[in-house]
Protein backbone atom coordinates (compact mmCIF):
# COMPACT_ATOMS: atom_id res chain seq x y z
CA UNK A 1 0.00 0.00 0.00
CA UNK A 2 2.55 2.38 0.87
CA UNK A 3 4.78 1.57 -1.95
CA UNK A 4 2.04 1.77 -4.22
CA UNK A 5 1.41 5.61 -3.35
CA UNK A 6 4.41 6.29 -3.49
CA UNK A 7 5.57 4.70 -6.97
CA UNK A 8 1.65 5.67 -8.59
CA UNK A 9 2.14 9.22 -9.00
CA UNK A 10 5.79 9.05 -10.03
CA UNK A 11 4.39 6.81 -12.83
CA UNK A 12 1.28 9.01 -14.00
CA UNK A 13 3.96 11.76 -14.22
CA UNK A 14 6.28 10.03 -16.32
CA UNK A 15 3.91 9.07 -18.10
CA UNK A 16 1.97 12.00 -18.89
CA UNK A 17 5.95 13.51 -19.68
CA UNK A 18 6.00 10.63 -22.56
CA UNK A 19 2.69 11.36 -23.71
CA UNK A 20 3.49 15.25 -24.05
CA UNK A 21 7.54 14.50 -25.08
CA UNK A 22 7.18 11.41 -27.53
CA UNK A 23 5.31 13.10 -30.22
CA UNK A 24 7.92 16.27 -30.25
CA UNK A 25 11.21 13.97 -30.38
CA UNK A 26 9.08 12.24 -33.15
CA UNK A 27 8.50 15.23 -35.22
CA UNK A 28 11.98 16.59 -34.74
CA UNK A 29 13.06 13.06 -36.13
CA UNK A 30 10.89 12.90 -38.97
CA UNK A 31 11.63 16.16 -40.32
CA UNK A 32 15.41 15.60 -40.23
CA UNK A 33 15.28 11.73 -41.65
CA UNK A 34 15.92 10.77 -45.29
CA UNK A 35 12.82 8.89 -45.38
CA UNK A 36 10.51 8.72 -42.27
CA UNK A 37 8.74 5.46 -43.04
CA UNK A 38 12.21 3.32 -43.67
CA UNK A 39 13.36 4.97 -40.39
CA UNK A 40 16.02 6.79 -39.16
CA UNK A 41 18.52 3.77 -41.53
CA UNK A 42 17.82 6.03 -44.24
CA UNK A 43 20.21 8.64 -42.82
CA UNK A 44 19.42 12.23 -41.57
CA UNK A 45 19.07 15.16 -43.61
CA UNK A 46 18.28 18.79 -44.09
CA UNK A 47 16.43 18.40 -47.19
CA UNK A 48 12.96 18.93 -46.00
CA UNK A 49 13.75 21.98 -43.58
CA UNK A 50 14.90 23.34 -47.34
CA UNK A 51 12.08 21.90 -49.30
CA UNK A 52 9.86 24.10 -45.69
CA UNK A 53 12.41 27.43 -46.68
CA UNK A 54 11.31 27.36 -50.43
CA UNK A 55 7.66 26.71 -49.65
CA UNK A 56 6.68 28.27 -46.79
CA UNK A 57 9.43 31.49 -46.12
CA UNK A 58 7.00 33.53 -46.49
CA UNK A 59 4.17 32.42 -44.27
CA UNK A 60 7.36 32.82 -41.06
CA UNK A 61 8.05 36.32 -42.54
CA UNK A 62 4.35 37.33 -42.44
CA UNK A 63 3.87 35.65 -38.80
CA UNK A 64 7.36 37.78 -37.64
CA UNK A 65 5.82 40.66 -39.14
CA UNK A 66 2.13 40.45 -37.43
CA UNK A 67 3.95 39.30 -34.02
CA UNK A 68 5.87 42.69 -33.95
CA UNK A 69 2.89 45.08 -35.52
CA UNK A 70 0.99 43.65 -33.00
CA UNK A 71 3.06 44.12 -30.18
CA UNK A 72 3.53 47.86 -31.27
CA UNK A 73 -0.14 48.23 -30.90
CA UNK A 74 -0.34 46.58 -27.86
CA UNK A 75 1.88 48.95 -26.54
CA UNK A 76 0.62 52.01 -27.73
CA UNK A 77 -3.04 50.94 -26.51
CA UNK A 78 -2.40 48.51 -23.64
CA UNK A 79 0.48 50.18 -21.22
CA UNK A 80 -1.23 53.58 -21.36
CA UNK A 81 -4.58 52.12 -20.88
CA UNK A 82 -3.19 50.26 -17.72
CA UNK A 83 -1.94 53.46 -16.09
CA UNK A 84 -5.17 54.73 -16.29
CA UNK A 85 -7.00 51.76 -15.10
CA UNK A 86 -4.44 51.86 -11.95
CA UNK A 87 -4.72 55.37 -11.41
CA UNK A 88 -8.69 55.10 -10.72
CA UNK A 89 -9.36 51.45 -9.85
CA UNK A 90 -13.04 51.38 -9.24
CA UNK A 91 -15.97 49.64 -10.58
CA UNK A 92 -15.98 50.76 -13.88
CA UNK A 93 -12.05 50.26 -14.66
CA UNK A 94 -13.13 46.65 -13.47
CA UNK A 95 -15.56 46.67 -15.92
CA UNK A 96 -13.71 48.03 -18.63
CA UNK A 97 -11.06 44.96 -17.72
CA UNK A 98 -13.47 42.57 -18.31
CA UNK A 99 -14.65 43.56 -20.78
CA UNK A 100 -11.87 43.81 -22.75
CA UNK A 101 -10.67 39.91 -21.47
CA UNK A 102 -13.78 38.64 -23.39
CA UNK A 103 -11.38 37.50 -26.28
CA UNK A 104 -9.48 34.94 -24.22
CA UNK A 105 -12.97 33.82 -23.03
CA UNK A 106 -14.79 33.46 -26.33
CA UNK A 107 -13.44 31.40 -28.98
CA UNK A 108 -11.52 33.02 -31.76
CA UNK A 109 -13.99 31.25 -34.08
CA UNK A 110 -16.69 33.38 -32.86
CA UNK A 111 -14.78 36.29 -32.40
CA UNK A 112 -13.50 35.90 -35.87
CA UNK A 113 -16.86 35.43 -37.53
CA UNK A 114 -18.32 39.16 -35.72
CA UNK A 115 -15.25 40.35 -37.62
CA UNK A 116 -16.36 39.20 -40.71
CA UNK A 117 -19.56 39.84 -40.78
CA UNK A 118 -19.06 43.77 -39.68
CA UNK A 119 -15.96 44.28 -42.00
CA UNK A 120 -15.97 41.40 -44.62
CA UNK A 121 -17.50 43.77 -47.27
CA UNK A 122 -14.87 46.26 -46.93
CA UNK A 123 -12.44 44.67 -49.87
CA UNK A 124 -9.57 46.83 -49.05
CA UNK A 125 -9.08 46.40 -45.39
CA UNK A 126 -10.64 42.42 -45.80
CA UNK A 127 -7.72 41.16 -48.09
CA UNK A 128 -5.39 43.25 -46.44
CA UNK A 129 -2.62 41.89 -43.35
CA UNK A 130 -4.56 45.08 -40.73
CA UNK A 131 -7.43 42.48 -40.66
CA UNK A 132 -5.60 39.27 -39.81
CA UNK A 133 -3.75 41.75 -37.40
CA UNK A 134 -6.89 43.24 -35.74
CA UNK A 135 -7.80 39.79 -34.65
CA UNK A 136 -3.67 39.33 -33.02
CA UNK A 137 -4.24 42.58 -31.30
CA UNK A 138 -7.85 41.34 -30.41
CA UNK A 139 -6.64 38.08 -28.78
CA UNK A 140 -3.45 39.36 -26.91
CA UNK A 141 -4.31 43.36 -25.88
CA UNK A 142 -5.99 41.45 -22.51
CA UNK A 143 -2.38 39.70 -21.54
CA UNK A 144 -0.27 43.25 -21.95
CA UNK A 145 -3.23 45.28 -19.95
CA UNK A 146 -3.29 42.55 -17.06
CA UNK A 147 0.37 42.40 -16.82
CA UNK A 148 1.39 45.84 -17.18
CA UNK A 149 -1.72 46.43 -14.32
CA UNK A 150 -0.66 43.79 -12.25
CA UNK A 151 2.80 45.19 -11.52
CA UNK A 152 1.40 48.89 -11.43
CA UNK A 153 -1.24 47.69 -8.58
CA UNK A 154 1.42 46.67 -6.48
CA UNK A 155 3.70 50.02 -6.43
CA UNK A 156 2.74 53.01 -4.87
CA UNK A 157 2.44 54.88 -7.90
CA UNK A 158 0.87 58.02 -5.86
CA UNK A 159 3.46 58.77 -3.42
CA UNK A 160 5.59 58.47 -6.88
CA UNK A 161 3.41 60.67 -9.28
CA UNK A 162 3.59 63.31 -6.20
CA UNK A 163 7.10 63.69 -5.94
CA UNK A 164 7.86 64.01 -9.15
CA UNK A 165 4.72 66.75 -9.71
CA UNK A 166 5.58 68.85 -6.93
CA UNK A 167 9.36 68.65 -8.77
CA UNK A 168 7.20 69.88 -11.47
CA UNK A 169 6.60 67.42 -13.98
CA UNK A 170 3.51 67.51 -15.93
CA UNK A 171 0.96 64.31 -16.07
CA UNK A 172 2.67 63.36 -19.73
CA UNK A 173 6.38 63.64 -18.68
CA UNK A 174 5.11 61.74 -15.22
CA UNK A 175 4.03 58.86 -17.43
CA UNK A 176 7.18 58.23 -19.14
CA UNK A 177 9.64 59.28 -16.45
CA UNK A 178 8.24 57.31 -13.58
CA UNK A 179 5.23 54.95 -14.48
CA UNK A 180 6.87 53.45 -17.84
CA UNK A 181 10.40 52.97 -16.12
CA UNK A 182 8.83 51.13 -13.26
CA UNK A 183 6.24 49.15 -15.01
CA UNK A 184 8.78 47.63 -17.36
CA UNK A 185 9.01 44.14 -15.54
CA UNK A 186 5.31 44.20 -16.29
CA UNK A 187 5.62 45.31 -19.64
CA UNK A 188 8.72 43.12 -20.77
CA UNK A 189 6.46 40.26 -19.49
CA UNK A 190 3.42 41.16 -21.34
CA UNK A 191 5.05 41.77 -24.69
CA UNK A 192 6.86 38.64 -24.62
CA UNK A 193 3.62 37.12 -23.88
CA UNK A 194 2.27 39.06 -27.16
CA UNK A 195 4.48 37.88 -29.37
CA UNK A 196 4.56 34.18 -28.81
CA UNK A 197 0.77 33.98 -28.51
CA UNK A 198 0.76 35.77 -31.69
CA UNK A 199 3.36 33.79 -33.72
CA UNK A 200 1.37 30.20 -32.41
CA UNK A 201 -2.48 32.36 -33.20
CA UNK A 202 -4.23 29.70 -35.51
CA UNK A 203 -8.30 30.32 -34.59
CA UNK A 204 -8.95 33.54 -35.71
CA UNK A 205 -6.19 33.71 -38.04
CA UNK A 206 -7.63 30.77 -40.37
CA UNK A 207 -10.89 33.05 -40.36
CA UNK A 208 -9.25 35.70 -41.18
CA UNK A 209 -6.90 34.87 -43.68
CA UNK A 210 -6.76 35.16 -47.31
CA UNK A 211 -4.88 33.01 -50.09
CA UNK A 212 -2.01 35.48 -50.42
CA UNK A 213 -1.72 36.09 -46.38
CA UNK A 214 -1.15 33.08 -45.02
CA UNK A 215 0.59 33.14 -41.08
CA UNK A 216 3.10 30.18 -39.77
CA UNK A 217 0.14 28.56 -38.02
CA UNK A 218 -1.44 28.35 -41.31
CA UNK A 219 1.10 27.06 -43.23
CA UNK A 220 1.30 24.45 -40.78
CA UNK A 221 -2.61 23.70 -41.12
CA UNK A 222 -1.54 23.34 -45.21
CA UNK A 223 0.97 21.18 -44.84
CA UNK A 224 -0.55 18.72 -42.74
CA UNK A 225 -3.22 18.29 -44.65
CA UNK A 226 -1.20 18.31 -48.15
CA UNK A 227 2.39 17.31 -47.66
CA UNK A 228 4.23 14.51 -47.17
CA UNK A 229 5.31 13.55 -43.60
CA UNK A 230 8.20 14.74 -43.58
CA UNK A 231 7.84 18.34 -44.62
CA UNK A 232 4.87 18.43 -42.24
CA UNK A 233 7.35 17.67 -39.58
CA UNK A 234 10.00 19.60 -40.96
CA UNK A 235 7.73 22.27 -40.88
CA UNK A 236 6.65 21.90 -37.28
CA UNK A 237 10.55 21.81 -36.53
CA UNK A 238 11.16 25.08 -37.40
CA UNK A 239 7.80 26.05 -35.40
CA UNK A 240 9.40 24.75 -32.17
CA UNK A 241 12.89 26.55 -32.77
CA UNK A 242 10.89 29.92 -32.87
CA UNK A 243 8.58 29.26 -30.40
CA UNK A 244 10.33 27.00 -27.51
CA UNK A 245 12.81 30.02 -26.58
CA UNK A 246 10.18 32.68 -26.88
CA UNK A 247 7.88 30.80 -24.53
CA UNK A 248 10.92 30.33 -22.16
CA UNK A 249 11.80 33.87 -22.35
CA UNK A 250 7.79 34.68 -21.63
CA UNK A 251 7.89 32.33 -18.40
CA UNK A 252 11.30 33.49 -16.99
CA UNK A 253 9.86 37.44 -17.60
CA UNK A 254 6.13 36.62 -16.15
CA UNK A 255 7.78 34.89 -13.37
CA UNK A 256 10.13 37.82 -12.66
CA UNK A 257 7.13 40.23 -12.65
CA UNK A 258 5.03 38.12 -10.58
CA UNK A 259 7.97 38.78 -7.71
CA UNK A 260 7.50 42.59 -7.56
CA UNK A 261 3.57 42.04 -7.17
CA UNK A 262 3.85 39.48 -4.42
CA UNK B 1 -3.84 69.86 -19.08
CA UNK B 2 -5.51 68.53 -15.93
CA UNK B 3 -4.80 65.03 -14.64
CA UNK B 4 -7.79 63.66 -14.90
CA UNK B 5 -8.28 64.91 -18.90
CA UNK B 6 -4.42 62.80 -18.92
CA UNK B 7 -6.01 60.00 -17.47
CA UNK B 8 -8.77 59.90 -19.99
CA UNK B 9 -6.54 60.35 -23.03
CA UNK B 10 -4.53 56.97 -21.84
CA UNK B 11 -7.98 55.22 -22.28
CA UNK B 12 -9.08 56.50 -25.55
CA UNK B 13 -7.15 54.55 -28.22
CA UNK B 14 -7.89 51.23 -26.05
CA UNK B 15 -11.72 52.40 -25.92
CA UNK B 16 -11.87 53.35 -29.40
CA UNK B 17 -10.65 49.84 -30.70
CA UNK B 18 -12.46 47.96 -28.60
CA UNK B 19 -15.72 50.13 -29.28
CA UNK B 20 -14.71 49.14 -33.22
CA UNK B 21 -13.30 45.69 -32.73
CA UNK B 22 -15.10 43.67 -29.96
CA UNK B 23 -18.11 45.60 -28.98
CA UNK B 24 -20.04 46.31 -32.51
CA UNK B 25 -18.58 42.92 -34.00
CA UNK B 26 -20.41 41.06 -30.89
CA UNK B 27 -23.55 43.00 -31.26
CA UNK B 28 -23.55 42.31 -34.95
CA UNK B 29 -23.27 38.55 -34.52
CA UNK B 30 -25.76 38.29 -32.06
CA UNK B 31 -28.19 40.49 -34.45
CA UNK B 32 -27.24 38.32 -37.42
CA UNK B 33 -28.39 34.99 -35.41
CA UNK B 34 -31.55 36.47 -35.55
CA UNK B 35 -31.96 37.26 -39.10
CA UNK B 36 -32.18 34.06 -40.72
CA UNK B 37 -35.53 32.80 -41.81
CA UNK B 38 -36.42 31.75 -37.95
CA UNK B 39 -35.79 34.88 -36.76
CA UNK B 40 -34.79 34.35 -32.78
CA UNK B 41 -36.68 30.81 -32.69
CA UNK B 42 -33.49 29.54 -34.33
CA UNK B 43 -32.30 29.51 -30.64
CA UNK B 44 -34.95 27.05 -30.15
CA UNK B 45 -34.33 25.23 -33.50
CA UNK B 46 -30.78 24.49 -32.13
CA UNK B 47 -32.40 22.15 -29.43
CA UNK B 48 -35.14 20.76 -32.16
CA UNK B 49 -32.69 20.46 -34.58
CA UNK B 50 -31.02 16.32 -33.61
CA UNK B 51 -27.74 16.87 -35.38
CA UNK B 52 -27.41 19.89 -33.56
CA UNK B 53 -28.13 18.76 -30.57
CA UNK B 54 -25.75 15.87 -30.82
CA UNK B 55 -23.26 18.13 -31.90
CA UNK B 56 -23.72 19.80 -28.69
CA UNK B 57 -24.00 16.50 -26.25
CA UNK B 58 -20.79 15.67 -27.78
CA UNK B 59 -19.16 18.39 -27.59
CA UNK B 60 -19.61 18.68 -23.50
CA UNK B 61 -19.04 15.02 -22.99
CA UNK B 62 -15.61 15.26 -25.01
CA UNK B 63 -14.79 18.03 -22.98
CA UNK B 64 -16.11 16.47 -19.73
CA UNK B 65 -14.16 13.81 -20.48
CA UNK B 66 -10.97 15.82 -21.05
CA UNK B 67 -11.21 17.96 -17.66
CA UNK B 68 -11.87 14.81 -15.57
CA UNK B 69 -9.11 13.27 -17.23
CA UNK B 70 -6.74 16.16 -16.95
CA UNK B 71 -7.43 16.81 -13.33
CA UNK B 72 -6.60 13.44 -12.17
CA UNK B 73 -3.42 13.36 -14.30
CA UNK B 74 -2.51 16.75 -13.34
CA UNK B 75 -3.19 16.84 -10.02
CA UNK B 76 -1.41 13.71 -9.18
CA UNK B 77 1.48 14.63 -11.12
CA UNK B 78 1.34 18.55 -9.94
CA UNK B 79 1.74 17.03 -6.02
CA UNK B 80 4.03 14.65 -6.84
CA UNK B 81 5.95 17.96 -8.31
CA UNK B 82 5.84 19.95 -5.48
CA UNK B 83 6.43 17.46 -3.06
CA UNK B 84 9.46 15.69 -4.52
CA UNK B 85 12.79 17.73 -5.36
CA UNK B 86 14.76 14.81 -7.37
CA UNK B 87 17.27 15.33 -10.05
CA UNK B 88 15.93 16.05 -13.34
CA UNK B 89 12.38 17.50 -11.96
CA UNK B 90 12.93 20.45 -13.59
CA UNK B 91 13.39 18.55 -16.94
CA UNK B 92 9.62 16.92 -16.25
CA UNK B 93 8.56 20.18 -15.47
CA UNK B 94 9.84 22.13 -18.94
CA UNK B 95 8.27 18.63 -20.60
CA UNK B 96 5.22 19.25 -18.59
CA UNK B 97 4.84 23.01 -19.70
CA UNK B 98 6.09 23.11 -23.28
CA UNK B 99 2.60 22.69 -24.78
CA UNK B 100 1.24 25.86 -23.31
CA UNK B 101 2.26 27.97 -26.36
CA UNK B 102 1.23 25.12 -28.95
CA UNK B 103 -1.44 26.28 -31.34
CA UNK B 104 -4.24 23.73 -31.48
CA UNK B 105 -3.29 22.45 -35.11
CA UNK B 106 0.06 21.53 -34.17
CA UNK B 107 -1.61 19.46 -31.00
CA UNK B 108 -3.39 17.80 -33.90
CA UNK B 109 -0.29 17.23 -35.41
CA UNK B 110 0.75 15.57 -32.42
CA UNK B 111 -1.88 13.36 -31.99
CA UNK B 112 -1.54 11.84 -35.64
CA UNK B 113 2.13 11.05 -35.13
CA UNK B 114 0.67 8.93 -32.18
CA UNK B 115 -2.30 7.67 -33.50
CA UNK B 116 -2.25 8.59 -37.33
CA UNK B 117 -1.96 5.46 -40.13
CA UNK B 118 2.03 6.36 -40.12
CA UNK B 119 1.68 6.68 -36.31
CA UNK B 120 3.79 5.62 -33.83
CA UNK B 121 1.55 2.75 -31.96
CA UNK B 122 0.27 1.70 -35.85
CA UNK B 123 3.83 0.96 -36.59
CA UNK B 124 5.00 -0.61 -32.98
CA UNK B 125 2.10 -3.00 -32.62
CA UNK B 126 0.75 -5.62 -34.25
CA UNK B 127 -2.70 -4.95 -35.98
CA UNK B 128 -4.45 -1.64 -36.74
CA UNK B 129 -3.58 0.80 -34.31
CA UNK B 130 -5.20 4.34 -35.93
CA UNK B 131 -6.79 6.12 -33.24
CA UNK B 132 -6.18 10.07 -34.69
CA UNK B 133 -9.36 10.47 -36.73
CA UNK B 134 -11.51 9.66 -34.14
CA UNK B 135 -13.05 10.63 -31.53
CA UNK B 136 -10.24 9.07 -29.28
CA UNK B 137 -7.80 11.27 -30.88
CA UNK B 138 -9.60 14.48 -30.19
CA UNK B 139 -10.21 13.52 -26.57
CA UNK B 140 -6.61 12.86 -26.81
CA UNK B 141 -5.52 16.25 -28.23
CA UNK B 142 -7.61 18.00 -25.92
CA UNK B 143 -5.82 16.19 -22.84
CA UNK B 144 -2.45 17.30 -24.65
CA UNK B 145 -3.08 21.25 -24.03
CA UNK B 146 -5.57 21.09 -21.11
CA UNK B 147 -2.11 18.69 -18.67
CA UNK B 148 0.11 21.81 -18.85
CA UNK B 149 -2.94 24.65 -18.19
CA UNK B 150 -4.44 22.46 -15.11
CA UNK B 151 -0.77 21.63 -13.91
CA UNK B 152 0.28 24.66 -13.54
CA UNK B 153 -2.92 25.78 -11.76
CA UNK B 154 -2.96 23.01 -9.82
CA UNK B 155 0.97 23.80 -8.40
CA UNK B 156 0.46 26.91 -7.69
CA UNK B 157 -2.23 26.06 -4.88
CA UNK B 158 -0.40 23.03 -3.48
CA UNK B 159 2.90 24.87 -2.96
CA UNK B 160 0.56 27.11 -0.81
CA UNK B 161 -0.85 24.07 1.36
CA UNK B 162 0.51 24.51 5.21
CA UNK B 163 2.25 21.34 5.25
CA UNK B 164 1.88 21.30 9.11
CA UNK B 165 -1.66 20.52 8.11
CA UNK B 166 -0.62 17.08 6.87
CA UNK B 167 2.02 16.34 9.46
CA UNK B 168 -0.91 16.53 12.13
CA UNK B 169 -3.03 14.14 10.16
CA UNK B 170 -0.11 12.05 10.19
CA UNK B 171 0.91 12.03 13.62
CA UNK B 172 -2.85 11.08 14.37
CA UNK B 173 -2.60 8.37 12.59
CA UNK B 174 -4.54 9.10 9.38
CA UNK B 175 -3.81 6.65 6.47
CA UNK B 176 -2.41 8.62 2.86
CA UNK B 177 -5.93 8.24 1.13
CA UNK B 178 -7.15 9.90 4.37
CA UNK B 179 -5.01 12.87 3.98
CA UNK B 180 -5.53 13.01 0.47
CA UNK B 181 -9.44 13.24 1.23
CA UNK B 182 -9.81 14.79 4.30
CA UNK B 183 -6.21 17.43 4.03
CA UNK B 184 -5.31 18.20 0.35
CA UNK B 185 -8.02 17.79 -1.99
CA UNK B 186 -10.39 20.36 0.39
CA UNK B 187 -7.27 22.49 0.21
CA UNK B 188 -7.05 22.21 -3.51
CA UNK B 189 -10.85 22.44 -4.03
CA UNK B 190 -10.93 26.12 -5.44
CA UNK B 191 -7.85 25.42 -7.64
CA UNK B 192 -9.86 22.06 -9.11
CA UNK B 193 -12.64 23.71 -10.04
CA UNK B 194 -10.87 26.69 -11.79
CA UNK B 195 -8.36 24.36 -13.42
CA UNK B 196 -11.47 22.23 -14.15
CA UNK B 197 -12.97 25.14 -15.61
CA UNK B 198 -10.54 26.37 -17.87
CA UNK B 199 -9.76 22.82 -19.09
CA UNK B 200 -13.78 22.37 -20.15
CA UNK B 201 -14.06 25.96 -21.59
CA UNK B 202 -10.86 24.87 -23.67
CA UNK B 203 -11.59 21.91 -24.48
CA UNK B 204 -15.40 23.42 -25.73
CA UNK B 205 -13.83 25.96 -28.15
CA UNK B 206 -10.60 23.85 -29.50
CA UNK B 207 -10.92 24.41 -33.34
CA UNK B 208 -7.39 23.66 -34.43
CA UNK B 209 -6.88 20.43 -33.32
CA UNK B 210 -10.27 18.89 -34.60
CA UNK B 211 -9.66 20.65 -37.53
CA UNK B 212 -6.33 19.19 -38.42
CA UNK B 213 -7.31 15.59 -37.00
CA UNK B 214 -10.52 16.10 -39.68
CA UNK B 215 -12.39 13.77 -38.10
CA UNK B 216 -16.01 13.21 -38.85
CA UNK B 217 -17.05 14.02 -35.59
CA UNK B 218 -19.56 17.13 -35.33
CA UNK B 219 -17.96 18.93 -32.43
CA UNK B 220 -19.17 22.54 -32.00
CA UNK B 221 -16.05 24.81 -33.60
CA UNK B 222 -16.51 22.67 -36.61
CA UNK B 223 -19.92 22.53 -37.15
CA UNK B 224 -19.80 26.65 -37.02
CA UNK B 225 -16.88 26.21 -39.52
CA UNK B 226 -19.02 24.05 -41.65
CA UNK B 227 -22.05 25.84 -41.66
CA UNK B 228 -20.59 29.18 -42.18
CA UNK B 229 -18.21 28.33 -45.11
CA UNK B 230 -19.93 25.59 -46.72
CA UNK B 231 -23.31 25.80 -46.16
CA UNK B 232 -23.42 29.59 -45.69
CA UNK B 233 -25.90 29.43 -43.20
CA UNK B 234 -25.05 32.70 -41.57
CA UNK B 235 -28.30 33.03 -38.95
CA UNK B 236 -26.84 29.23 -37.77
CA UNK B 237 -23.52 29.97 -37.69
CA UNK B 238 -24.10 32.52 -35.32
CA UNK B 239 -26.38 31.61 -32.94
CA UNK B 240 -23.82 28.78 -32.05
CA UNK B 241 -21.32 30.86 -31.95
CA UNK B 242 -23.50 32.80 -29.69
CA UNK B 243 -24.46 29.81 -27.17
CA UNK B 244 -20.31 28.44 -27.52
CA UNK B 245 -19.16 31.98 -26.23
CA UNK B 246 -21.97 32.23 -23.51
CA UNK B 247 -20.59 29.01 -22.62
CA UNK B 248 -16.98 29.28 -22.38
CA UNK B 249 -17.46 32.79 -21.00
CA UNK B 250 -19.79 31.78 -18.11
CA UNK B 251 -16.76 28.83 -17.48
CA UNK B 252 -14.11 31.26 -17.52
CA UNK B 253 -15.98 33.74 -14.90
CA UNK B 254 -16.21 30.84 -12.78
CA UNK B 255 -12.31 29.64 -12.73
CA UNK B 256 -11.62 33.80 -12.61
CA UNK B 257 -14.13 34.33 -9.28
CA UNK B 258 -12.52 31.25 -7.83
CA UNK B 259 -8.22 31.56 -8.13
CA UNK B 260 -7.91 34.61 -10.10
CA UNK B 261 -6.13 32.92 -13.01
CA UNK B 262 -6.99 32.50 -16.22
CA UNK B 263 -4.40 30.68 -17.98
CA UNK B 264 -4.98 31.57 -22.48
CA UNK B 265 -7.44 29.60 -23.53
CA UNK B 266 -6.60 28.42 -27.26
CA UNK B 267 -6.33 25.00 -28.99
Amino acid sequence: MTRLTKVLPLLVTLLACAFLFVPIVMSVLAGLTVNYFRGLSSGLTLRWVGEVWTLYSGSIFLSIQLALACLVVTLILGVPAAYALARRPGRASRILEEFISLPLAIPGLALALALLQLYGSYQGFRMSWTFILVGHVLYTLPFMVRSVLAVLAAIDLQTLEEGAATLGAGPAQRFFDIVVPNAMPGILAGALTVVTLSIGEFNLTWMLHTPHLKTLPVGLADAYASMRLEVASAYTLVFFVMIVPLLMAMQWASARAQRITE
Amino acid sequence: MTRDTFTLLCLLPLAIFTLAFLAIPIARLVLASGEGVDGWAIYLKILQTPRYLSTLVQTVLVSLATTAAALIISTTAGLYLVRNRFRGRSIILSILTLPLAFPGVVVGFMIILLGGRQGLFNQMLPGHWVFAYSVTGLFLGYLYFSIPRVLLTVMAAAEKIDPSLEEAARTLGAPPWRIMLDVLLPALAPALIAAGAIAFATAMGAFGTAFTLATDIDVLPMVIYTEFTLSANIAMASALSVVLGLVTWVMLLIARSLSGTTVAAGG
